[in-house]
């Protein structure tokens, strides 16, 4: 008999890595402060941020430079949910993701309309549409934007120790869901047109893999999963502006320098590229526009350098994997 | 007579983004790069220019003299020192670093020059215009602008069709492997071409600047005017590129006209009717 086998001897270190990990993080409320929790469930959205890119631009081909689209769409939809509709805010996650996706139908279809490098751009005009479509939307604040009511902030929970504690916990349960989610459709059959996509299109499509529509599912998929994090990211601002909610530098350029820096194309890359991401930041914050100069620098030299990136480099020389996907025959 | 007045002033404005889409399409043509970075390097003519002005004195019109030939050679060292190691089958290297080139134009020019926004004076020529009968009066700028860019995407045209260095560019635009067997120097071509395309750029650059105020993050949305003026013209057409910058100008004028919020939401939408309804663009190189 012979079967596939996912896992190897690094990748069950790594998911025992993993699983402490998640341990030690879910109970961080018991050892973290305040702005240490912010700073986690900041760290949260960017891993779920890049990987969800990584997935979009690293395995399907298709290099967005719009996602704070729905960034921003989540967002704004989580607001409209809890303030005009009364939703309960936690309720309304879920539901922004579902009406992106919803809007991502469209979208995609037109989108997919412009060949290869134009698609970039193409993404970029949808999300300047989404901004100004929403700073004309007079009840959320118009291009000033507005803050979540009192009463959806209560309607959390009462105390404000126990909402931090909340929003960090979904943030958590967000990431791993959605890293969760990636590797389960990375073991799957789709999984493997993915891959093969990511290596070769011409040779995927040979092959019988329709990327037609592997590539649309996953461009609505990714939609879903952003507008989701767009929406938790918001309800813990608990304000939201056209030009915040839709910044290109914070939802795109930091996203795409995180998954290029970390590796493109391996799921472990946006986890290595927004410890570096953060680690830089703490200590450069302070030179602002040189820090971005900086990042802009670093990512460029690495594309040209190591195009696969840190994670890259270390897979390449040890053959190291974190998440059991890899596909080698055994028998038994 | 409003409404004419109206679709007047969106053509001329169409002139200027033809320009901007002049130089985006003749690199994609050449060799299938899109330059993220060509708003900002519009913006970074337009400091250029700034910069020339202060220090000689100069008419913003007289600093071309020196914002072109620095353009173009900013284009081609930018082309051999890093663009052409990008190029080839993946999607993927090009696109990231000319993003990348994008961020650290716009931030280092924001350090150097500060969020401030700033505009060249052209002097008496701004306010001065022609009557051109019923009432209607044309700004001499603004037809200036529009000639230039008529100028130039003619000039591009003859350049492609009547020289040898068109025929280089078409040639590795049809195949980059065969123009080398043929004896062209690839990497030298690609640097040419980005230099006339940063030559195009700086002369945009410099209208941008005395047309209106700049500061160092409006870029991208001249980059986004320009791919949207290439895309309603139809790929690989000169003058469909010119044709796509009026309908671009006109609908933003129109748009303003009903109601100043919808200037540029016009303009993006009639970009997204034209890709619905034609995606090939309105006036595709005829192919064969």
């Amino acid at each position: 008999m012979t079967r596939v086998e996912h896992a190897s001897a690094s990748s069950r270190v790594g998911l025992g890595i993993v699983a402490v990990a998640l341990v030690v993080l879910a109970a961080a409320p018991l050892w973290a402060d305040r702005a240490d929790l912010r700073l986690l469930a900041e760290i949260f959205a960017y891993v779920a941020l890049a990987s969800l890119w990584n997935l979009l631009a690293g395995y399907a081909g298709l290099v967005s430079v719009g996602q704070q689209a729905y960034v921003g769409l989540g967002g704004y939809l989580l607001f409209a949910l809890a303030t005009l509709m009364d939703v309960h805010p936690l309720l309304a996650i879920p539901l922004a993701g579902l009406a992106a996706a919803v809007v991502a139908v469209p979208t995609a279809a037109l989108m997919f309309r412009l060949r290869g490098h134009y698609f970039a751009i193409g993404t970029w005009v949808v999300a300047e549409v989404f901004r100004m479509v929403a700073s004309q939307v007079s009840a959320l604040g118009g291009g000033s934007g507005t803050s979540l009511p009192a009463s959806v902030v209560l309607s959390m929970a009462s105390t404000r120790q126990m909402r931090e504690f909340l929003v960090y916990w979904i943030a958590l349960a967000l990431v791993v869901a959605i890293l969760g989610a990636i590797v389960l459709l990375l073991r799957s059959r789709y999984g493997l047109a993915l891959t093969a996509i990511r290596d070769s299109e011409l040779g995927a499509r040979s092959n019988g893999v329709d990327v037609a529509r592997i590539k649309y599912v996953v461009y609505v998929a990714v939609a879903f999963g952003t507008a989701m994090v767009g929406a938790l990211i918001f309800l813990q601002k608990i304000r939201i502006s056209p030009d915040t909610a839709f910044s290109v530098n914070d939802w795109t350029a930091f996203v795409i320098f995180i998954t290029v820096i970390g590796g493109i194309g391996r799921i472990e890359g946006p986890i290595i590229g927004t410890v570096v991401f953060f680690l830089l930041r703490q200590t450069l914050a302070d030179l602002g526009a040189i820090y971005l100069l900086i990042l802009g620098v670093v990512a460029i030299a690495v594309m040209l350098k190591a195009p696969k990136g840190l994670w890259g480099l270390v897979a390449e020389r040890f053959g190291w994997q974190v998440f059991p996907l890899q596909r080698r025959l055994v028998t038994d | 007579m409003e409404w004419l007045n109206t679709l007047l002033q969106g053509v001329l404005l169409g002139g200027l983004y033809a320009m901007f889409a002049a130089g985006l399409s003749l690199i994609f043509g050449v060799m299938r790069l899109v330059n993220i970075a060509h708003g900002d390097l519009i913006v970074l003519a337009a400091y250029i220019a700034l910069v020339t002005v202060q220090a000689l004195g100069v008419n913003p019109i007289v600093s071309l003299i020196v914002v072109v030939p620095a353009m173009a050679a900013i284009g081609y060292a930018l082309q051999r020192g890093v663009l052409n190691r990008t190029l080839g089958d993946d999607l993927l290297p090009p696109l990231l670093v000319t993003f990348g080139l994008s961020v650290i134009i716009q931030n280092g020019l924001l350090e150097l020059f500060t969020a401030d926004s700033v505009k060249l004076n052209a002097g008496a020529i701004e306010v001065q215009s022609l009557p051109v009968g019923g009432g209607l009066a044309i700004g001499v700028l603004p037809l200036l602008q529009f000639l230039l860019a008529v100028a130039v995407i003619g000039g591009l045209q003859w350049l492609f069709y009547r020289t040898a260095l068109g025929r280089a560019f078409r040639a590795t635009s049809d195949d980059q492997a065969v123009a080398q067997l043929m004896g062209l120097n690839n990497a030298h071509v690609f640097g040419l071409a980005m230099a006339l395309s940063l030559a195009i750029v700086a002369i945009a650059g410099v209208l941008l600047a005395v047309r209106a105020n700049f500061d160092p993050a409006i870029g991208p949305a001249r980059l986004i005017f320009g791919f949207e003026a290439v895309i309603i013209g139809g790929l690989g057409s000169m003058w469909g590129t010119l044709a796509g910058g009026v309908i671009l100008g006109v609908a933003q004028t129109i748009g303003a006209q009903l109601d100043p919020g919808w200037n540029l939401l016009a303009g993006h939408i009639a970009f997204l009717i034209v890709l619905a309804l034609r995606p090939e663009g309105l006036f595709p190189k005829v192919q064969g």
